[in-house]
């Protein structure tokens, strides 16, 4: 086939096919698409104010790297006036996490910028591979995601950072959105397409990349030869995502909107009222003082699962209360410590009027 | 007649673990190869009688593009797990293919047909961000 210019700037060779767009564009200018499509996502959306504290959850691997650079670049060429820093989890499972912490601390040098490293060990008392020891391969994945989100909402809380930002791609989302209507998890899709979360007492947290392509990424991360970390976990082999992610790669490979599609599906969704009346109303765990569906928080759960040796009944709400009327935990069991994140005052100037 | 050709390959993005977790490989590919992909012949071997011309009329010969290198690389170089890297007939959706530093999709993909020296980089997505 013959070489085909850029149909952006008609001038150098393209070498790329967007799939969002179909366009065949250049390395230049898909370098300046990509970055300006994010900072449009952060703009119309208003995720920031200047002077915030902002921190990346970083794990080393291509989204995250990418997202540091990206935050680093706009940040600057568009005087956000934040302070950024890398925020990295230690699930404690040896082969992957380890490696991939390797890759934030170059990263730390390459971006320079400040790195808190935050481990299930220090905070839970278990790694991930004691945890799958215990409970097997099914499942472990909860396990992992509930004390991920409370460990990079205690180490924000630490650095006194006003906002997360995750690298979650398009893809991420539309699989989580598909992964929701498998399962019938109604609450949890009405707020998977949200692009920035924010509890009472929790930290801000963003997906500044929601719209962009997992494809783009990879290629930005190559054409800019960026360092990552990529390996499968070990244990995602046995995911439930895994399904949805091989179902969302066949449909892009027939149609590539189809990714940005479902995303699009997903934020049109309407929980019907009747539906929305049994959802539970959210209150503060009795244990640990995190936001909470129930008297006691996931991770609260868990973490009791664990260490009463019932971890594997302690999945869904109903085997909870099986749990439960065996009796009340013991009283020397570890719990996590108490969370006192900084409450956001809003501070209502008088109009001068 | 052409002679055989050296492609240059990258495997990254953990592709490289299925491939005895060698980055960068090389592989010699003859320019005339079947159409219906079996790689049974050994690489090295060129047919380079006059009967090939008429195999091609045939169509049972064609030049050697990219969907035969894909198989060529399964069968010969691939070390394990075959199904992570081919599915249906191609290289498996999540697998990224550059061609001398061009998105595949702009050079027509499966029906390529290589060149001396060129470089196809294969970087798998498919792992945690």
């Amino acid at each position: 086939m013959a070489p085909t210019s850029c149909s952006l700037c008609r001038d150098a060779k393209a070498i790329l096919k967007r799939p969002k767009t179909g366009q065949q564009i250049c390395k230049n200018c898909f370098f300046f698409v990509f970055e300006t499509e994010v900072h449009h996502t952060i703009t119309e959306s208003k995720l920031f104010k200047p002077g915030d504290r902002v921190a990346i959850g970083a794990s080393g691997g291509k989204d995250s790297t990418v997202l540091a650079y990206v935050m680093k670049t706009l940040n600057e060429r568009y005087n956000y006036g934040l302070d950024l820093f890398l925020l990295s989890i230690d699930e404690g499972i040896t082969g992957y996490r380890d490696d991939s912490l390797e890759t934030v601390k170059r990263n730390q040098q390459q971006y320079d910028m400040p790195l808190k490293i935050l481990s299930y060990d220090e905070l839970y008392g278990w790694t991930m591979d004691a945890i799958v020891e215990q409970i097997g391969k099914k499942n472990n994945c909860t396990f992992c995601g509930v004390f991920r989100r409370q460990a990079l909402d205690r180490g924000a809380a630490s650095l006194k950072v006003d906002h997360i930002v995750t690298g979650h791609n398009a893809d991420d989302i539309a699989e989580t959105v598909l992964m929701n209507i498998m399962r019938g998890d109604i609450a949890r899709l009405g707020r998977c397409t949200s692009i920035c979360t924010q509890g009472e007492d929790t930290i801000k947290r963003s997906k500044p990349f929601k719209y962009a392509y997992e494809k783009e990424i990879v290629m930005y991360a190559y054409f800019k030869k960026l360092d990552y970390f990529s390996t499968e976990c070990i244990y995602s082999p046995d995911a439930y995502r895994g399904h949805a992610r091989t179902f969302l790669k066949d449909l892009e490979a027939a149609r590539p909107s189809a990714i940005i599609d479902i995303i699009h599906s997903g934020e049109a969704f309407e929980v019907k009222e009747e539906i929305k009346a049994t959802q539970k109303a959210q209150q503060t765990c009795k244990r640990c003082g995190y936001m909470s569906s129930n008297d006691l928080c996931k991770a609260c759960t868990l973490l009791e699962g664990l260490e009463r040796g019932m971890a594997n009944s302690v999945i869904t709400d109903r085997a909870r209360k099986k749990m439960d009327a065996i009796g009340p935990a013991p009283d020397n069991i570890r719990t996590i410590p108490l969370f006192r994140s900084t409450p956001t005052i809003a501070v209502e100037l008088p109009s001068q009027s | 007649m052409a002679d055989t050709m050296t492609i240059k390959l990258v495997f990254s993005g953990g592709l490289e673990l299925l491939f005895g977790n060698e980055r960068n490989q090389s592989v010699l590919i003859p320019p005339l190869v079947p159409s219906d992909n079996s790689t049974h012949s050994s690489p090295s071997s060129s047919p380079s009688t006059p009967s090939s011309h008429n195999d091609i009329l045939t169509g049972e010969t064609k030049a050697a593009d990219l969907e035969y290198l894909i198989y060529h690389l399964r069968d010969h170089l691939l070390k394990e797990r075959p199904e992570l890297f081919m599915e249906n007939g191609t290289i498996r959706p999540g697998i990224l293919v550059l061609i001398n530093n061009t998105d595949w999709e702009l050079e027509g993909e499966g029906s390529y047909q290589l060149c001396n020296n060129d470089e196809i980089v294969f970087i798998s997505t498919l792992h945690g961000g």
